[in-house]
C-alpha cells in the first residue's frame, strides 16, 4: 500500500526515528510471542485491554479517563482464527508503514485489506474495530496511534478568531502563519494532524461551540475579536483531531476553554463528557486527547430558568432520560462531581431540554449580547 | 373390477315390507315397486349427509321416503275432493339412480371434464387393485390416455391381471349403479359403494354417447369375453350393443376401455399425480401409465409381499345408528331379539345381548318382525349403556413402516424417509389406523409449504384437503418445536413431504366424492400424535446435518485464514522456510484440536 499512496504526507525522513525504533520493537515482540506459542503448540493469546466505560477511571488530579487494568484476551480458536489473522496483519501493515515512513487512515486501511483474499474486510466497522484492538493492545506499551501511522480520516472543525497557527507548506515545508482572523466570514479548519502546529496569540479563552449555526452567529457578528476569543465549531461529538487542537491550544497558550453546547444529556454526557476526559471506547488515547481544563458555560438547566427559556425547550424523550440516567449511574466522571449529579437531578425534575438557540426567543443576538456576556463575568460557576 | 361373489342380493327392500322406525325426514321420491334397484334412488345424496353409516343406511333411508309418500296421499285425500296434495301427487314420480347422477355428477367426482378424468381413471384402478388383491395376485395396471379427433374428448383404457369377471356378471358391474360385492360388507377396502365404475360409463356416456367396451378373462382355460355396454338411464338397467369371444394374450385379467368428455393437465390433482401416490401407498403394484402423449411411466414394484387380506367384520353396536340397526333387523336371517344382536353384531356375547334386552325392557325372545319402532329405538339406545369390549382390530392392514418408506423412495427424492404405523384404534366403533409417512430434505423445494399426500385404505386423496382431518392435524402441530417453520395456522414451511394414511373398514369422508376425511376427535389425536413423533425425529436430523455443515465449514476455515496468519507473522518477523513450514503445520494441528474440542 506504501507505494501506492500518492497523497504522500510523510515524504520527507521519520521525525522521530528513536520512537519509531519502538514501536517496532513492539510490533516484533507481540508477533514473537504469538510465533512462541506455536511452537509450543499452545493456542497463541493476543491480550487488549477492555475498552468500554465499565473500564476506565476518573481521577480528577489527572483530568481524564484512565484505562483500568481489565484485560480481554483473543485466543486463537478455529472461530476466531479469522480476527486474529486481521490483527496480525494489520500489525504488519503499521510496521511496513513505520519502515517506509508512511501513514494511512481508517478508510484506507480497510482498503489494504481487500488484497487479503478471505481475510479482507467486508465494511470498514469491521477494520476500524480490529485497528481499535491494536491500538489499544500497544497503547499498553505506551505506542500511541500516531506512531502506528494510522491517521484520522475527519478533518477536525472550524477555528476563528484571534489564533496565529504556524503550519509547514506541504510543498516546500517553509512555515507558514495562518492568521484565523483573516478569513472573512469564512473559518481556518483543524487539520487531521495537528502534532506539528504552533500557536501564537492574544486571546482570553477559546469557545468551543456545538453547532455550526451558533459558530456562524459569532463569527459573523464579530464576536471573537469584541470579545478576545478563539470560537471552535466541534459539530457535535468533536472529532480527535479536534480534540487535540484543542488540548494543545490551552497546554501551548495556558487558555481556558468553555464549552457551549445544548442543555440537554447528549450535549452535557457525550458532546462536553469527551472533550473534557474522553471516552469509554477510545480510553487507550484519552490522556492525549482530552481537555481537562475545559468547563461548561452553557447551556446548563439552571439557565433555562434563569433565562427565562422555559417556553423554548422540548421534553426529554425517553433515550434523553435513558442517557440521563445512565451518565449518573455509570459514568466516573458524572459521579465524581457532584454539581453534575445535582445539574442532572435538575434537568429529569424539569423533564426539558434547551438547544443553544433557544436563547433566540429573546432576540437574534440576544446570546451575543447578554447570555455570554453574563455567563463570562463569572467563570467560577461554570460546571467543572 | 370386484365382482367375486357379486350377486344381487335382496339389497333394497320393496314397497310391502315393513318400515322400520323413520328417524329422518326425506325429499319427496317415491318408490314405487320397481325392481330393487330403483328403490336405492335416493341413496347418494342421503349418503352424502352421514356417509358413516354402515352398509344398510341406504335402506333405512328410502324406506321413510316411501312411507310418507303414501301417507302423505292418503291424509290430504280425506274429504275426497282434488286436493293440492293430489296435484302434486301427479308430478311426483321416480326418480332413478341414473337421472339422479345426471344431475348431480359432482357428487361422486363429476364435477368437470378435468375432474371426471381423474375420477374415471381413480374408480378403474381402485377396483382392479381390490379384485387383485381379493385373488391374491401381485397387481400390474396399465393406465392409458388416448387423445381423440375431438380435443375435449379422450378415450382411457386401464387393463389389469386380477382374477376377471364372469361373462353374466358383466353388464351389471359396469352398467347398473349400486351394484357389486362391497357395500354390504364392512372390510377395509377401497372401493365401498358400488358406484365408481358404473358411474364412470355413465358419464362417458352422457358426454361422448359412446358405451363402454369391456374385455375380461377369467383363466388360462376359459376364453376372453369382449361386451360394449351402455346404461339404461330411466331404469338402471345395462343395454348390451355387442357380446363375443376375443382373442386376448393375458391368462386373467380386465381390460375397460372408454371415451369421455375430459381435459388433460399435469401437476396438481393430476392422473401422473394420483398414479404417482398410489404408488407410494401401494408399493406392492406395478403401475404402467401412458399419457395423451404418448409418454410412458412405469412405478416399478418396490416390494413382493401382497398386503394380507383384510378379514370382514360385522358392525360394533357402538356405531350402530338407529336406522341401520332398523334395516339389519330385516336382513339378518336370525328371527328373535337376543340371537340377531349375538349373531349380527361383533363382540356381543350372550350375557352382552341379554343386558340390552334388560335395558330396553323388551324380551329376548321377542320376534324382530313385530318390534315396534320405540323399541328398535329403545334397544338402540340400550346399546349404548352397555359396556362392550371395543371390536376387534386385525380387519385393519396397513401399509407398514418399512412399506410406506419404500414406497415414498419410488416417487420423492429426499434425504430422509419416516415412517410410523400407529396401533389401531376405535371411532364410533369403527377400527382404524393411522400411518404417517414423511419424506425430508435432498431435492424438495425448501421455502414452500410441505406437500400433503393423503390417503384412505390406500386410495390418494386429491381435493378438499383444507376440509380434512389430516389437515387440521397437522396444523394444529406446533412444528416450531422441531426446528421447522411454520406461520401461523399454516402448514409448516419445510423440504417436507407428509403422508397421512387412514385404514378403516368404514372410512368417514366428508362426502360421497370420498376427497377428505371427516374430524373424528379420535382420528385427529392418532394423527396428531404420530405427526409429533415424527416431528421429533426430523429435528433430530436437522440438528445433526446443521452439526455436520458446521464442521464443515470450521475446517474450511482453517484452510481459508491459516495461511494468512502464517503470512502476516513472516511479513512482521522474516521467518526462515524450517520456521515456516513448522509454524504451519503447528498452528494446524492447534486450530484442529480447537475444532474437535467444540463440536
Amino acid at each position: 500500500m506504501a507505494k501506492d499512496d500518492k497523497k504522500g504526507s510523510n515524504k520527507k525522513a521519520s521525525a522521530n526515528p528513536e520512537l519509531d525504533k519502538v514501536t517496532i520493537q513492539c510490533i516484533d515482540r507481540a508477533a514473537t510471542r504469538v510465533l512462541d506459542s506455536i511452537a509450543k503448540k499452545k493456542q497463541p493469546e493476543l491480550k487488549f485491554p477492555v475498552r468500554s466505560l465499565s473500564n476506565v477511571d476518573y481521577d480528577a488530579k489527572k483530568g481524564f479517563f484512565e484505562l483500568g487494568e481489565n484485560l480481554s484476551t483473543r485466543t486463537l480458536t478455529v472461530n476466531s482464527v479469522k480476527t486474529f489473522a486481521q490483527t496480525l496483519k494489520l500489525m504488519s501493515l503499521s510496521k511496513q508503514m513505520v519502515q517506509e515512513n508512511n501513514s494511512a487512515t481508517k478508510r484506507e486501511a480497510y482498503y489494504v485489506s481487500k488484497n487479503w483474499g478471505d481475510a479482507r474486510f467486508t465494511e470498514q466497522p469491521e477494520s476500524d474495530t480490529v485497528m481499535d484492538d491494536v491500538e489499544a493492545m500497544f497503547s499498553l506499551d505506551g505506542v500511541t496511534r500516531e506512531q502506528l501511522r494510522f491517521v484520522p480520516d475527519e478533518h477536525g472543525g472550524a477555528v476563528a478568531g484571534e489564533l496565529i497557527v504556524i503550519d509547514r507548506d506541504p510543498n516546500t515545508h517553509e512555515p507558514i502563519e495562518i492568521d484565523c482572523t483573516r478569513f472573512g466570514t469564512g473559518a481556518y479548519t483543524i487539520p487531521s494532524s495537528v502534532e506539528h502546529l504552533k500557536f501564537r496569540t492574544n486571546a482570553k479563552f477559546v469557545l468551543a461551540i456545538e453547532t455550526g449555526g451558533m459558530f456562524q452567529r459569532l463569527q459573523s457578528n464579530g464576536y471573537p475579536k469584541d470579545a478576545h476569543c478563539i470560537i471552535v465549531s466541534m459539530a457535535g461529538v468533536p472529532t480527535r483531531s479536534t480534540r487535540r487542537f484543542l488540548r494543545r491550544l490551552t497546554d501551548d497558550l495556558d487558555l481556558p476553554v468553555y464549552a457551549f453546547v445544548d442543555c440537554d444529556p447528549y450535549g452535557i454526557a457525550n458532546i462536553y463528557r469527551t472533550l473534557k476526559v474522553g471516552s469509554g471506547n477510545a480510553a487507550h488515547i484519552n490522556q492525549f486527547f482530552c481537555v481537562p481544563r475545559a468547563r461548561f458555560l452553557g447551556v446548563t438547566p439552571q439557565d433555562i430558568l434563569d433565562f427565562k427559556l422555559q417556553d423554548a425547550t422540548h421534553p426529554l424523550q425517553e433515550v434523553d432520560e435513558k442517557r440521563a440516567k445512565d451518565a449518573l449511574k455509570n459514568d466516573p466522571f458524572f459521579k465524581k462531581n457532584k454539581a453534575w449529579v445535582r445539574a442532572f437531578e435538575q434537568m429529569l425534575a424539569m423533564k426539558v431540554r434547551a438547544e443553544q438557540q433557544a436563547l433566540t426567543k429573546w432576540g437574534l443576538n440576544y446570546v451575543i449580547d447578554e447570555y455570554l456576556p453574563r455567563k463570562l463575568k463569572s467563570p467560577g460557576t461554570f460546571l467543572p | 373390477m370386484a365382482t367375486k361373489g357379486a350377486e344381487q342380493q335382496g339389497l333394497f327392500p320393496t314397497e310391502g315390507e315393513p318400515k322400520p322406525a323413520a328417524a329422518k325426514p326425506s325429499r319427496a321420491t317415491s318408490s314405487t315397486a320397481n325392481g330393487a334397484g330403483e328403490s336405492a334412488a335416493p341413496r347418494p345424496s342421503a349418503a352424502a349427509r352421514a356417509n358413516d353409516d354402515a352398509s344398510d343406511d341406504a335402506t333405512a333411508d328410502a324406506e321413510p321416503s316411501s312411507g310418507r309418500d303414501r301417507s302423505g296421499s292418503a291424509g290430504g285425500s280425506g274429504s275426497g275432493g282434488e286436493t293440492v296434495a293430489h296435484r302434486l301427487a301427479a308430478k311426483q314420480r321416480e326418480i332413478s339412480v341414473s337421472e339422479f347422477f345426471t344431475k348431480n355428477r359432482h357428487l361422486l367426482g363429476f364435477d368437470n371434464p378435468r375432474k371426471a378424468l381423474l375420477t374415471a381413471i381413480k374408480e378403474a384402478v381402485d377396483n382392479s387393485l381390490d379384485a387383485c388383491e381379493e385373488a391374491g395376485i401381485l397387481p400390474d395396471v396399465k393406465v392409458e390416455i388416448l387423445p381423440t379427433p375431438r380435443e375435449d374428448r379422450f378415450r382411457v383404457v386401464v387393463e389389469d391381471n386380477g382374477p376377471g369377471i364372469v361373462k353374466q356378471q358383466l353388464p351389471h358391474v359396469f352398467a347398473r349403479l349400486l351394484y357389486g360385492s362391497k357395500f354390504h360388507v364392512l372390510k377395509q377396502q377401497r372401493g365401498q359403494q358400488g358406484i365408481g365404475i358404473s358411474a364412470a360409463a355413465m358419464y362417458g356416456q352422457l358426454t361422448t354417447g359412446k358405451p363402454l367396451s369391456v374385455i375380461s378373462r377369467i383363466g388360462k382355460k376359459h376364453p376372453a369375453n369382449y361386451v360394449e355396454l351402455k346404461i339404461d338411464t330411466a331404469r338402471n338397467k345395462p343395454e348390451v350393443l355387442r357380446e363375443m369371444e376375443t382373442d386376448w394374450e393375458k391368462e386373467h385379467g380386465t381390460r375397460i376401455e372408454l371415451e369421455l368428455e375430459a381435459k388433460v393437465q399435469k401437476g396438481k390433482q393430476s392422473v401422473d399425480e394420483y398414479l404417482a401416490q398410489t404408488a407410494i401407498a401401494n408399493p406392492h403394484v406395478r403401475i404402467e401409465y401412458r399419457d395423451w402423449e404418448g409418454q410412458v411411466t412405469v412405478f416399478e414394484r418396490a416390494t413382493k409381499t401382497l398386503p394380507a387380506q383384510p378379514k370382514q367384520i360385522q358392525p360394533h353396536p357402538y356405531g350402530v345408528e338407529v336406522g341401520m340397526l332398523g334395516g339389519m333387523m330385516k336382513t339378518t336371517e336370525a328371527k328373535k331379539l337376543a340371537a340377531f344382536l349375538k349373531s349380527d353384531f361383533s363382540r356381543v356375547s350372550p350375557r352382552v345381548a341379554e343386558e340390552i334386552c334388560e335395558i330396553a325392557k323388551v324380551s329376548p325372545d321377542a320376534r324382530l318382525t313385530s318390534l315396534e319402532p320405540e323399541k328398535i329405538e329403545a334397544i338402540h339406545q340400550a346399546m349404548s349403556q352397555v359396556k362392550i369390549l371395543a371390536p376387534a382390530t386385525d380387519c385393519i392392514v396397513p401399509i407398514g413402516e418399512a412399506g410406506l418408506v419404500a414406497g415414498m423412495k419410488k416417487v420423492i427424492n429426499a434425504d430422509l424417509y419416516l415412517a410410523e404405523t400407529r396401533a389401531p384404534k376405535i371411532y364410533r366403533g369403527n377400527p382404524f389406523v393411522v400411518e404417517v409417512g414423511v419424506a425430508y430434505g435432498g431435492e424438495l423445494p425448501a421455502e414452500e409449504p410441505v406437500r400433503l399426500v393423503r390417503f384412505a385404505n390406500r386410495v390418494p386423496l386429491l381435493y378438499q384437503q383444507g376440509a380434512c382431518v389430516s389437515t387440521k392435524a397437522i396444523i394444529t402441530t406446533d412444528w416450531r418445536n422441531y426446528m421447522l417453520q411454520q406461520p401461523k395456522e399454516s402448514l409448516p414451511v419445510a423440504p417436507m413431504v407428509i403422508v397421512v394414511h387412514l385404514a378403516s373398514a368404514w372410512v368417514p369422508f366428508t362426502s360421497e366424492a370420498k376427497e377428505a376425511v371427516a374430524h373424528y376427535p379420535e382420528i385427529l389425536k392418532e394423527m396428531r400424535l404420530s405427526l409429533m413423533e415424527m416431528g421429533r425425529k426430523i429435528a433430530t436430523h436437522i440438528r445433526k446435518t446443521r452439526r455436520a455443515a458446521d464442521e464443515a465449514k470450521k475446517r474450511d476455515y482453517i484452510d481459508m485464514f491459516l495461511p494468512t496468519v502464517v503470512e502476516a507473522l513472516h511479513e512482521i518477523l522474516a521467518l526462515d522456510k524450517p520456521t515456516l513450514d513448522k509454524t504451519s503445520g503447528n498452528l494446524r494441528d492447534i486450530l484442529e484440536a480447537s475444532r474437535k474440542k467444540m463440536v
